[in-house]
C-alpha cells in the first residue's frame, strides 16, 4: 500500500492552516482531544484560532453553533462516537434547527477504534447524522481526498460530519485528484459487479478483494463513494446497469449508513440486481485489532470476494 | 469476602502490587492509560483490601459494595485488584484488549467478572452508580457505591446532574471519590477546564466534602469509613490529591503519559524497580 507523507491528521491540520489565510474565520474546537486529532499542529500557527474546551461534547457543539451564528466557521472534534451518539440533540436543535453551520470531525470511525472497544466503536454515527436533515456525511479514505473534501467543505452552510481515520497514511489517490463532494470516485473501473464502499477502512478491503478477483479474471468496479450523504445516485444507477450486481461494504452497522442508501436508490428505482449490505451486522463492537474484528464481522477482503463471486453467479 | 490486610504497611504492599501488575497487564497489550491507572493504586488497595464488601465466590452476591469506575479507561487497575482479590487468576491479567478476551481497555460488566458497571464514555457512570445507589435504597439493600471520577472527567455536564440528583434523593449510600491526578488527556487540567477548588464544588452541591492525600492508604481509609458510616442522608464525596502516573519513575512526576506504550525494555526496568520494594 502506497503511504502518504504525512496521516490523515496531519494532512487535516496543514490543510486548516493554508485555509485559514484565506478565511480567518476557521476555528477548531477540540474537547481534550488535541492529541489525538493533530491540530496542536494548527494551534501552533493559530494559537488564537483553536478552544479546547475541555471533555464536554455536548456544550463544545453548542457554543460552536453560537460562534457560528457570530460568522465563525467552527470545526469540533471528539471521537466519531462521541462527536455523534453523545450530542445528537445539540446537533438537531442548536445546529441544524437554528441553520448555523459547524463541522463535526469524527476520529476513530467504527471498527478503528478497536483497541479502545465497544464504547469508542461508533457503528451509528452515520446512521444518526443521516437521519438530522440536511446534514452532510464524508468519510473520506485517504489524506489527498480527506484535503480536497475539507477546503470544500469550508466555504458552504450547513452540518458537515467528516470521519477522519487519523493514524492512517493509506494513499490511494495521486496528490492534487479532484473531488466534489456529493459525487462519488471509481477507483478502479470493473464490469462483472460494483463494490460501492466508503472510508480507509473498506476502500483498503475493497481492494484486496478486487485484487482476489482480477486473478480469477473478475473484475470488479471499485467506487468510493466519499459523501455518503448527499448521495450520487448517479452512480449508483451506472453501477447497477453496467456491472449488474452490487455490494455494499462500510465500516458502520449495515443499517442506515451507505448500504441503506444504496438500498433505497435500487428499490425505489425498480432495479432488480443481486445486491448486498456488508458491514456489521447490527451488533456493537468490542475491544480487538482492525483485522481481528473485520474477519469477526466478515468484512474482510477475502470475505467480500467471496460474497462477490456468490452475487455474479446470480446475475441472470 | 477478600484478602485484608491489617496494617498500613501490607495495605501499601498490596496497592504497589496492584500498580506492578497493572503495568504488567498493559505490558502485554504493549501500552495503555498509565497515567490515571497509577493514581489509583492506593485507592484500589484500601477498597478491596479493606473497606469493601464482596465475595470473589459469588461476584454478583446482591448485597455487596459496587464499584463504578466512570474514568472506566483505567481498566487495567481495576482488573490488577480484582485479580490479586480472588475474582479471577492472575495470569488472565496478560490478556488485556486481546482479540475476543475477557479483558477490554475500558471496564465492561458483561464481560469481566467483578466489574459492576460498564463505562467508557466519560460521565455516565455518575448517574448508572446515583441509580444504583437510588436502587438500593428503594429496595432496601445494604451496600455502598462507590464511584470513581476522573478530574478531567468533572468537565462532563452530566456529572453534575448526577450530583444534583444524589442530593435530592438523599443518596449517603453513594460516595464519590475524584481521583484529583491535576491532569487530563491534553495536560494539567488548569489550562484546559479548571474546575477550581473541587471539595467546594461538590458542596455547593449539596455533598458532604473533604479532601486527603489519594496516595496515602491510612488518609484514605479513614476518609472512606468515616464518609460510609454517616447515615445523615447526604451524600459524601472524597477528593483524593494525587500524582498522574504515581509510582513508576518512568511516569511519576510527567506529563504527556496519559496514554504511552510499554516496550519490553521499559517492562524490564520496571521489575528492577519493584524488585527492591520486596513485594
Ligand atoms: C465522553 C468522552 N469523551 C472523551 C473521551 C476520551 N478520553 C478518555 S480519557 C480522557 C481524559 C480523562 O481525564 P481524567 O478524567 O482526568 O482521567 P485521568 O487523568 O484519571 O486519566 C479523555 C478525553 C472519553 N473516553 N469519553
Ligand atoms: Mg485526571
Amino acid at each position: 500500500m502506497k503511504q502518504y507523507a504525512t496521516d490523515m491528521r496531519t494532512a487535516l491540520a496543514d490543510t486548516l492552516i493554508q485555509l485559514e489565510r484565506d478565511n480567518d474565520r476557521i476555528l477548531w474546537l477540540d474537547s481534550d482531544l488535541m492529541a489525538s486529532s493533530g491540530m496542536n499542529k494548527f494551534r501552533e500557527a493559530y494559537p488564537d484560532k483553536v478552544i479546547n474546551c475541555g471533555i464536554q461534547e455536548a456544550n463544545m457543539f453548542g457554543v460552536a453553533a453560537g460562534l457560528s451564528e457570530e460568522g465563525f466557521v467552527p470545526f469540533v472534534h471528539s471521537f466519531s462516537a462521541f462527536a455523534s451518539r453523545r450530542i445528537t440533540d445539540q446537533i438537531f436543535m442548536s445546529g441544524i434547527y437554528a441553520r448555523q453551520n459547524v463541522r463535526i470531525v469524527g476520529s476513530d470511525p467504527g471498527l478503528s477504534a478497536g483497541p479502545n472497544g465497544g464504547t469508542h466503536i461508533s457503528l451509528e454515527d452515520m446512521g444518526i447524522l443521516r437521519t438530522l436533515p440536511g446534514t452532510m456525511i464524508l468519510d473520506p479514505c485517504d489524506p489527498v481526498q480527506l484535503k480536497a473534501v475539507t477546503a470544500q467543505s469550508v466555504d458552504r452552510k450547513g452540518i458537515y460530519y467528516i470521519r477522519l481515520m487519523r493514524k492512517s497514511k493509506d494513499q490511494f489517490y495521486e496528490e492534487g485528484t479532484s473531488f466534489e463532494i456529493g459525487r462519488a470516485s471509481i477507483l478502479k473501473e470493473g464490469g462483472d459487479l460494483s463494490v460501492i464502499t466508503c472510508g480507509t477502512v473498506c476502500v483498503r478491503e475493497a481492494l484486496k478483494a478486487a485484487e482476489i478477483l482480477e486473478k480469477e479474471h473478475i473484475h470488479v468496479r471499485i467506487v468510493d463513494m466519499f459523501t455518503v450523504k448527499p448521495l450520487d445516485r448517479e452512480a449508483v444507477l451506472k453501477a447497477a446497469a453496467e456491472t449488474g450486481a452490487i455490494i455494499t461494504l462500510e465500516n458502520h452497522n449495515i443499517y442506515n449508513g451507505l448500504g441503506s442508501a444504496v438500498a433505497e436508490v435500487i428499490a425505489e428505482e425498480g432495479i432488480r440486481i443481486p445486491f448486498k449490505r456488508m458491514g456489521v451486522p447490527d451488533s456493537v463492537g468490542e475491544v480487538g485489532t482492525l483485522d481481528y474484528l473485520l474477519c469477526k464481522f466478515g468484512m474482510d477482503g477475502a470475505s467480500v470476494a467471496k460474497t462477490a463471486k456468490e452475487l455474479i453467479e446470480k446475475k441472470s | 469476602m477478600g484478602v485484608k490486610y491489617q496494617n498500613s504497611d501490607e495495605l501499601q504492599k498490596f496497592a504497589d502490587r496492584i500498580r506492578l501488575h497493572a503495568i504488567r497487564s498493559m505490558h502485554a497489550s504493549k501500552g495503555g492509560h498509565v497515567g490515571g491507572v497509577l493514581s489509583l493504586c492506593e485507592l484500589m488497595a484500601v477498597l478491596y483490601g479493606k473497606v469493601m464488601e464482596y465475595d470473589p465466590e459469588n461476584p454478583r452476591m446482591e448485597e455487596r459494595d459496587k464499584v463504578v469506575l466512570s474514568k472506566g479507561h483505567c481498566g487495567p487497575v481495576l482488573y490488577s485488584a480484582l485479580a490479586l482479590s480472588g475474582f479471577f487468576p492472575e495470569e488472565e491479567l496478560l490478556t488485556l484488549n486481546q482479540d475476543g478476551g475477557h479483558l477490554p481497555s475500558h471496564c465492561d460488566m458483561n464481560k469481566t467478572t467483578g466489574i459492576d458497571m460498564t463505562t467508557g464514555s466519560l460521565g455516565q457512570g455518575a448517574s448508572t452508580a446515583a441509580g444504583m445507589a437510588l436502587g438500593k435504597k428503594m429496595l432496601g439493600r445494604k451496600g455502598m457505591v462507590y464511584l470513581i471520577l476522573g478530574d478531567g472527567e468533572l468537565n462532563e455536564g452530566q456529572v453534575w446532574e448526577a450530583a444534583m440528583f444524589a442530593k435530592q434523593h438523599r443518596l449517603d449510600n453513594l460516595l464519590v471519590l475524584v481521583d484529583w491526578n491535576h491532569q487530563q488527556l491534553d495536560g494539567y487540567t488548569e489550562g484546559i477546564c479548571d474546575m477550581g477548588n473541587i471539595e467546594n464544588l461538590f458542596r455547593a452541591f449539596g455533598f458532604g466534602a473533604v479532601t486527603v492525600d489519594g496516595h496515602s492508604v491510612e488518609a484514605v481509609e479513614k476518609a472512606i469509613v468515616q464518609a460510609a458510616a454517616e447515615k445523615d442522608g447526604i451524600p459524601k464525596c472524597i477528593v483524593l490529591d494525587t500524582m498522574k502516573g504515581k509510582g513508576w519513575s518512568v511516569t511519576e512526576g510527567k506529563t504527556g503519559i496519559h496514554h504511552i506504550g510499554i516496550t519490553d525494555e521499559m517492562m524490564a526496568e520496571a521489575e528492577k524497580e519493584f524488585a527492591g520494594k520486596e513485594l
